[in-house]
């Protein structure tokens, strides 16, 4: 019973809106009237030959989007909504998408098998259509090029849309041998063919586990992947180098006996071939960089000690070769490349891979890189001053500064006269950029002796000062080497060299700020940041001027929000602008809040700021809300007790910030300033907490609300109990169980995906800290026995983790935590069923020769908590 | 030009992200506080207070400060809403801090089995203080609550240096004698360690633990730019005849200011305690006798009472135990106030001990005493220091009851074998 609905996805691309507009309502009337008619329409509209190529394109998307979103919640509904449809129309709809394949027209193939991989996302992991790879494998031995080219795309999307796990091994067998001969330039002469086959592989890769065992497999797999990268076909070589890039990070371990072979590959990719393979060749070896610098990281690290992978040093071998290579990219430099922000060519990727190389092997590479720049800065060739410059700059992250400090001292005075007087602003830019990297590695409390002294600090300002007045590329990179500089004096005390120079740092960057081209290069986003910077390493002395400044932004602020009849254009500028004076507000209320001498003066402003600040949230910019918020957060902690007579006021903001769903940020930004205003006003807030309850309990029970925001929120429940104690009483019938279906659901939670392991061990840690707060919250209090019903549930919880051993440290810390206060709280009410509880003592027991001391250290409290609690 | 793979940030285009640090540091302050708030409940119910943000604060050192309405609130710990005592500020931090140590009581007799239940060790002459270790300071406090140093120090948190495990705000509470003449602190106790509360763990228990801990943290290492002065921990031996011996003659690197008991089972207690105790002759300590303001070892006997409202004048023990009067006229005469504390000499024909109990007879009174004072003498004092002048407890006297401790243990054990 299909429908015509040729004539509405035409209409629905006209460019008549009227004519758009009705068939896009009626599309949507027959899917609501007739779900099942309506897929299978659209099916068939796709699936045949004699209907416009437009309307079939659309049908194909819309049968897509019928399947799949962005959104979890929303994804999770439409497969749920395509399994309950009845067998026969999915039987149609699938046979009408696999006939689709065998199209002569590529664009319909190539629509259905995306819609095919879709469906097949759905259904594979629910063990239904068994027989989709054995269909698509029987096409491949067809004869006619186009049958097999889109089978072998589609194989490519059904690999990238579903689990390995869910594919048997014998399938993974014949899916890989049909894409590997597909690749075969020997037996495969269709170019098409070859390019399908070698996109397929790329998404395939992660189903060849086992293969890559396999010596003669792998063996052969490689040599075809090679030759696939001298390919006669530009679009092969780079789908070829693609593979090899994914194959790097995939299979680092298997790649020891190729890497000859590899590197003549790139050498001469990089060296001869158009930019889109150069390009990936470069990026295989970033990625292999990528992959030891991960595992230098774990040999180093202070409690694995070692790497489930050994690190073969792959880089440190090529490394006489590999940087030449490189520094030879770095003269590729396009003329207009500092003026696009997306810009990305060979030299860009040439001078990154380079950064990476530097982090990896660390020392070595700078005798190899010192000639080339020793013979180009001084050159006319503005490139070969650019390419020396920015090389230098390449590799000051990696080896270390006593390595590099000799060179810096000799370089700085020269880098600071480029700066001020190079004719060349490419070449500006990346010496500024340069300097930069210079104060961001060389310098600060982690470095021994940096390289800025008392000395040269005040040159290195001037010149800084002056160069952002210099065109925007350049001034927002003088802007953010001074972010750099006085990074490194945040945790300088009263000695910092800046503080003779506050009053002029503030100064230049306001005057950047009112520049006129100030929303270029985000000139005016990079001079708030270093003025944030500077405010975060001011000090006793330097405070009162950073009180100056506070009049200077309201006023600034005041004006965005006065602001009225803008254009959009202005609109979003101005939105801009309000983040970034909201965002700079908070860094000084949090910096003078912390300073005991200007807190008090600074407590005068903080009517006048609350003020501005809920004006504020009548724009309905996410980013502004979001920074207002963060700055309320820091007001209410810096005022305590006293923030209560904000609260009539910016109580409906908060209500509006929890009730945010779509931009989930503002959510969760919200809820950690719900508990800043517990620890700041304690059992004030108590007037409160039936809204904020009522709030974040909806928000828990939506499968809208992104789930990020999930853990805060139960953390945010332990804020508020240890705030209004006792009085949490009431909620608990409604959090309690809250708690126990996430920790029933988290506890069980087995998963082979780091993501989902980290957000699980999140809720995780979150529920613990609910516990830790209601009980500590309850504590002394006569109401205590109200806990007393959960506290079997609370030890299961804990029981449940520590059998399922993928615990991380902080969930570890935070369940120790709560064993502990469970005893404190509940005292001899739960001393033996703590001591029945096996799991916990070996928790605590594993816990106490722990390597980290603070699990140690929270393993031998929990231990004392308990054994007073089980001795009475 | 296209733009880079997704997953690949241009090495020139590696721009800060203030907004990102900003959302980032603020989640990170309120994970941090709220551990913090966490953390402070647990020591709370671990019946220490809060501490923790008390440093930010001056550094002015007040030695003036009077603590005259101290030794009504010895109980303080648990009279003061522990909630509200977390909150104090300035002064009030001192006063309160002034009673948070465990004050010893002079042994005026041996315990019975001080060789089974107790610990001995010399202890080292100088300054007793808190030291409190958080947030990138470290700071001693006096008895009487006033800060003695503030400096960096290898304690956890006890410098702004990079490498800290754990929140900043966690704090560490020992307790030590600054000793001069080596600049060192000595630490005699540890009652709190990276925020975790020692005080309600036994004295083996936390000796154990600052052992094993203290070592760990480089605090002992001789002093650097961050580590102003060296932290030791004193040998501590058990009070069997050995130990005894040891603590009593053997060498240690400090001055000895005679010899401290540790029961081994007591909590740390604040406040006096019968459960450590002080003892010295002339072998072990320069200052057995005490001396008056003029740094003489006066002819008679002098102790230092507190005045109170009916004209009683009381040591510093919970409760007050008052050991003489002055006359109204008297009182007016010279000027004193209620709470002031007093010089008292005592003439020796006049004191008499009734049913163990002491009685000073007739006082006399000296004067005033000088303002950084902040106690007045606890009675175990004072009878050790009347003991000290006509019959001391001496070292032989200890040594016996060790050695009958242990006969007894031997007779003992016989009793058992014997069925009959």
């Amino acid at each position: 019973m299909a429908l015509e609905v040729t004539q509405f996805l035409l209409n629905a691309q006209s460019i008549d809106q009227a004519t758009r507009t009705h068939a896009e309502e009626s599309l949507k009337q027959i899917q609501e009237q007739n779900l099942p008619a309506f897929l299978l329409s659209l099916s068939a509209e796709l699936a045949n030959d004699n209907r416009p190529l437009e309307s079939r394109k659309l049908a194909g998307l819309i049968l897509k989007n019928a399947l799949d979103a962005k959104e979890l919640h929303r994804k999770n509904d439409l497969a749920q909504r395509w399994l309950s449809l009845d067998l026969a129309t999915k039987t149609q709809i699938k046979t009408a998408l696999l006939q689709t394949l065998s199209s002569p027209v590529s664009n319909a193939r190539s629509t259905a098998s995306q819609v095919i991989a879709k469906v097949a996302g759905i259904e594979l992991p629910h063990k239904q259509w068994p027989e989709l790879i054995n269909s698509l494998l029987s096409n491949i031995h067809q004869v006619e090029t186009h049958v097999k080219q889109g089978t072998l795309e589609t194989l490519g999307y059904v690999c990238e849309e579903v689990d390995p796990q869910v594919v048997d091994q014998d399938q993974v067998n014949r899916i890989l041998t049909a894409v590997v001969q597909g690749m075969n330039a020997s037996t495969e002469t269709s170019s098409e063919v070859r390019l399908a086959a070698t996109r397929a592989l790329y998404n395939a890769l992660g189903f060849a586990q086992t293969n890559f065992t396999n010596d003669m497999e792998r063996d052969y797999i490689m040599r075809v992947v090679c030759e696939a990268t001298l390919s006669s076909d530009v679009k092969i070589r780079q789908a070829a180098f693609e593979c090899l890039v994914a194959i790097s990070s995939t299979y680092y371990e298997k790649l020891a006996p190729y890497m000859q072979d590899i590197f003549n590959i790139t050498l001469k990719a990089v060296r001869e071939d158009e930019e889109p393979v150069a390009l990936q060749a470069i990026e295989f070896w970033s990625s292999i960089c990528d992959e030891e610098i991960d595992i230098l990281d774990d040999y180093r690290s202070e409690y694995t000690g070692d790497s489930e992978v050994p690190c073969f040093y792959f880089i440190k071998q090529a490394l006489p070769a590999l940087v030449p290579m490189l520094l030879e990219t770095l003269l590729k430099q396009e003329e207009d490349q500092d003026q696009d922000e997306g810009a990305w060519n060979v030299a860009m990727a040439g001078g990154t891979c380079l950064g990476l190389v530097a982090r990896t092997v660390g020392d070595d590479i700078v005798p190899l890189v010192m000639p080339f720049i020793e013979e180009n800065i001084s050159k006319p060739d503005w490139r070969r001053r650019e390419a020396a410059t920015y090389a230098f700059g390449s590799i000051l992250e990696g080896p270390s500064p006593g390595k590099l400090a000799p060179i810096v001292n000799v370089a700085l005075n020269f880098m600071l006269a480029a700066l001020s007087r190079d004719p060349n602003n490419h070449v500006k830019d990346t010496t500024a950029w340069t300097l930069g990297r210079i104060f961001e590695f060389l310098h600060g409390a982690a470095v021994e002796t940096s390289v800025i002294t008392q000395e040269n600090c005040q040159q290195i300002l001037t010149v800084l000062l002056q160069s952002m007045k210099d065109v925007p590329n350049v001034a927002e990179k003088a802007c953010g080497a001074l972010y750099f500089l006085a990074q490194g004096y945040e945790d300088e005390g009263s000695v910092s060299p800046l503080t003779p120079f506050f009053q002029d740092i503030f100064q230049m960057l306001l005057f950047v700020t009112h520049r006129e081209d100030a929303t270029e290069k985000n000139l005016r986003t990079s001079a708030y940041e270093a003025l944030n910077e500077v405010v975060r390493c001011s000090n006793d002395e330097t405070a009162p001027i950073v009180m100056q400044l506070i009049p200077v932004i309201m006023l600034e602020l005041h004006q965005t929000v006065e602001a009225q009849k803008l254009t959009s254009d202005e609109r979003d500028k101005q939105n801009d602008l309000q983040g970034l004076l909201c965002g700079c507000l908070q860094v000084i209320i949090q910096k003078m809040g912390s300073i005991e001498g200007s807190k008090y003066a600074f407590m005068q402003y903080a009517d006048q700021i609350m003020d501005l600040l809920l004006k504020v949230f009548a724009s309905r910019n996410a980013t502004v809300h979001e920074e207002a918020m963060l700055a309320i957060g820091a007001l209410a902690y810096t005022a305590g007790p006293n923030f209560a007579k904000y609260m009539p006021q910016f109580y409906q903001y908060l209500e509006m910030g929890l009730q945010n769903f779509e931009e989930y940020q503002i959510c969760a930004i919200t809820v950690g300033v719900v508990g800043d205003l517990c620890r700041a006003l304690e059992d004030k807030i108590l007037p409160y907490c039936d809204g904020i309850m009522t709030q974040l309990l909806k928000n828990l029970s939506s499968n809208q609300l992104h789930r990020s925001v999930k853990p805060p929120i139960f953390s945010c429940f332990g804020d508020i109990a240890l705030a209004i104690g006792e009085n949490f009483e009431k909620y608990l019938v409604y959090a309690m169980p809250m708690l126990q279906s996430a920790a029933e659901l988290s506890a069980h939670v087995v998963s082979q995906d780091d993501d989902m392991l980290e957000y699980t061990n999140q809720l995780r840690n979150g529920i613990l800290e609910a516990y830790s707060g209601i009980l500590q919250g309850f504590k002394s209090s006569p109401k205590t026995q109200a806990l007393v019903p959960y506290a079997a549930h609370v030890l299961q919880f804990i029981d449940t983790m520590y059998g399922g051993r993928e615990m991380d440290d902080a969930v570890m810390k935070s369940a120790l935590g709560v064993l502990g206060d469970l005893a404190d709280t509940l005292g001899s009410h739960v001393g033996p069923l703590i001591s029945q509880s096996s799991s916990s003592k070996d928790l605590i027991e594993e816990c106490m020769v722990y390597d980290d001391p603070l699990i140690r250290e929270s393993a031998e409290w929990a231990k004392l908590a308990i054994n007073r609690a089980v001795s009475g | 030009m296209a733009p880079p793979p997704e997953h690949r940030r241009p090495i020139k285009r590696a721009a800060i992200s203030d907004q990102q640090r900003r959302r980032e540091v603020a989640l990170r302050l309120q994970a941090d506080r709220r551990s913090d708030a966490q953390n402070r409940a647990r020591q709370l119910a671990s019946s220490v207070l809060s501490l923790g943000h008390e440093p930010e604060t001056e550094p002015e050192v007040e030695q003036e400060q009077e603590m005259s309405d101290a030794s009504g609130q010895l109980s303080g710990r648990t009279d003061l809403d522990p909630v509200r005592a977390a909150r104090l500020r300035g002064p009030e931090v001192r006063r309160w801090f002034a009673r948070q140590l465990m004050l010893p009581e002079w042994m005026v007799d041996v315990p019975p089995l001080l060789d089974r239940d107790w610990y001995v060790f010399p202890r080292p002459s100088g300054k007793r203080c808190f030291v409190v270790s958080s947030n990138g300071t470290t700071i001693s406090r006096l008895r009487n609550g006033s800060i003695l140093h503030r400096f960096p120090s290898n304690l956890p948190n006890g410098a702004r240096t990079k490498d800290v495990s754990g929140p900043a705000s966690s704090y560490s509470i020992l307790d030590c004698i600054f000793h001069e003449p080596d600049e060192t602190y000595y630490v005699i106790d540890m009652v709190c360690w990276r925020g975790y509360s020692l005080y309600d763990c036994t004295a083996e228990f936390r000796f154990f633990w600052l052992n094993s801990k203290l070592s760990e943290t480089g605090a002992s290492d001789p002093p650097s730019q961050y580590h102003r002065y060296r932290f030791n921990v004193v040998q501590i031996y058990e009070c069997n005849l050995a130990g005894l011996q040891a603590s009593y003659s053997g060498q240690v690197p400090y001055v000895k200011d005679g010899l401290l008991f540790f029961n081994k089972h007591a909590h740390y207690q604040a406040g006096n305690t019968p459960l450590a105790l002080v003892w010295k002759d002339n072998v072990c300590s320069q200052y057995v006798l005490d001396t008056d303001s003029k740094g003489q070892i006066p002819s008679q006997q002098q102790v230092v009472l507190e005045l109170q409202n009916d004209g009683n004048l009381t040591t510093f023990d919970d409760p007050p135990v008052a050991l003489g009067s002055l006359s109204r006229d008297l009182i007016a005469q010279s000027g004193l106030q209620v709470g002031n504390l007093v010089r008292v000499a005592i003439r020796d024909d006049s004191v008499r001990l009734v049913d163990g109990k002491l009685d000073l007879g007739e006082l006399q009174l000296v004067g005033k005493t000088n303002h950084s004072r902040a106690f007045a003498d606890t009675y175990s004092k004072v009878l050790f220091q009347h003991a000290a002048r006509h019959a001391p407890l001496r070292i032989e006297d200890l040594v016996a009851s060790i050695q009958s401790n242990s006969s007894m243990d031997n007779s003992q054990a016989s009793d058992v074998e014997m069925e009959g």
